[in-house]
């Protein structure tokens, strides 16, 4: 250790500085997606686990707690290994031909993160007050018709926060994706260390880097709780 | 297409005791078995680093609590693979020998977790009500003394049940031990698949619903410790 002679010029510049910031990209292309998919499922989910549908409200929960009682690396591997023997073969192939590795980390993530978000969603509609579905089915809205103008709207209002926190657990589980070979920021950290062997400068950037990300999304989350909603921190 | 799914579970049968223990006890632990070794050891070990780095956050000293905050809210912001890899580099540095993969394992999950735990504990100690420090000081106990025979003795309990969740997640985290090539429930499953090629699939379902019955075993015990303490506090 003490005759390691540090070289930060390996990841400042040239080409293992390109692929860790190909790296990130891949990162952000993998949460960003990932946010915005399961958010819809999550949505989904949430409003089947608070349907009056006894059926509904089942599968809602046996698919909330199967996701959410099960390793995030485990459901990876099953649609990376396992999902071919599920899907129609026209599918199969077309997958394989468009890079398959990106798509099963994002549809296991996707579906991960949208058990936690139907939570949150959950949660937020919960604490909207009984008498504005009550009030909206009386002024004549079907239930679906009050989730989706009166109580959704206000409920996603203060679910933000957690939705937030939900991109920022979502940047940091992508990393699980380099174990089927996609290539984000830690596999190219890993990528840079094995040819290299610059294995400490490489994890510091890539640590910083999920350190910036962090920082910027818990400023922005304090931001929003103390303009939008609020909520002082220490009041 | 599903029967040909069922049918393909033999290759469950022919695994199980390799599934569930490894070589064990002609070699080395494995399976569901190291799985639960790496959760317990783990889950003690932050238990104690938790609770250390819980209290040095709540303490009055700036110059103690906010080293300790900056250090826990790092952890937390870096993805727990990358937390593993540090440790996969460092221990050896550090200690200046070689550590065994499954030692390293264990301390970055503790490292990892505890961070966790410390927000449990921090939680735990500030929802205790201020009236009590108070009272305990004013019978004569010093600050710390205060803290540890009356404030942790009634946070304590109410922190079960996250704790229990905490243990939950660490489950399901040792499934990254895969990744340094330790033998747990998740790299035996690949093993397996690798060697048979035909049944990812069924291999990687099956290892999902072990990891549920474990995991779900344990969040409903939290869920019922949950109601039986607000059951307490409302008497």
């Amino acid at each position: 250790m003490l005759s390691y002679t540090f070289d930060w010029s390996v990841i400042t510049s040239g080409q293992y500085h390109d692929w860790l910031v190909s790296g990130l990209k891949v990162t952000l292309q993998l949460s960003l997606a990932g946010i915005i998919l399961s958010f819809l499922l999550g949505l989904i989910v949430a409003v089947m686990r608070m349907s009056h549908l006894k059926l509904f409200r089942w599968s809602a929960c046996v698919f909330l707690e199967f996701t959410r009682n099960t390793p995030l690396l485990v459901q990876i591997f099953f649609w990376y290994f396992g999902s071919y023997k599920l899907l129609p073969t026209a599918v199969n192939e077309w997958l394989n031909n468009t890079g398959f590795e990106f798509a099963a980390g994002l549809i296991a993530l996707t579906i991960y993160t949208s058990a936690f978000i139907a939570e949150d969603i959950r949660s937020g509609v919960l604490s909207i007050p009984k008498e504005q579905m009550e009030a909206a089915q009386s002024s004549g809205f079907s239930y679906l018709r009050s989730m989706q103008y009166i109580i959704l709207p206000q409920a996603v209002r203060i679910t933000i926060p957690p939705l937030v926190n939900q991109f920022l657990n979502l940047a940091k589980n992508s990393s699980l994706a380099m174990t089927i070979g996609v290539m984000e920021l830690t596999y190219q950290a890993r990528q840079v260390e094995s040819y290299t062997f610059k294995g400490f400068e490489a994890f510091t950037a890539a640590t910083l880097v999920y350190l910036a990300i962090s920082v910027v999304i818990t400023f922005l989350v304090d931001q929003y709780n103390d303009r939008v909603l609020k909520i002082h921190k220490g009041a | 297409m599903k029967m040909a799914l069922l049918s393909n579970f033999q290759v469950i049968a022919d695994n199980i005791v390799y599934f569930m223990v490894g070589r064990w006890p002609a070699g080395p632990l494995g399976g569901v078995g190291l799985t639960l070794y790496l959760a317990v050891a783990s889950c003690i070990l932050s238990f104690f680093g938790g609770l250390i780095l819980g209290l040095l956050s709540v303490s009055k000293r700036k110059w103690i609590s906010w080293p300790t905050m900056l250090v826990i809210n790092t952890i937390r912001g870096v993805p727990l693979l990358m937390v593993i890899f540090w440790m996969y580099f460092l221990l050896p540095a550090l200690f200046g020998k070689t550590i065994t993969e499954t030692r390293t394992v264990i301390l970055g999950l503790t490292f990892f977790t505890s961070a966790y735990m410390s927000q449990i504990v921090r939680a735990g100690i500030e929802g205790i009500p201020k009236g009590q420090m108070e009272a305990a000081i004013s019978t004569g106990l010093k600050h710390w003394q205060a803290m540890v025979y009356i404030i942790l003795p009634q946070g304590l309990r109410n922190m079960i049940p996250s704790f229990v969740n905490q243990f939950v997640s660490l489950i399901k985290d040792t499934s990254l031990a895969f990744i340094v090539g330790v033998s747990e429930l998740t790299h035996v499953a690949t093993q397996i698949n690798n060697r048979t090629m035909a049944f990812p699939t069924e291999i990687f379902f099956f290892i999902a619903v072990v990891y549920f019955i474990i995991c779900y075993a344990f969040t409903s015990l939290s869920r019922t410790l949950e109601k039986r303490l607000e059951w307490r506090k409302a008497i």
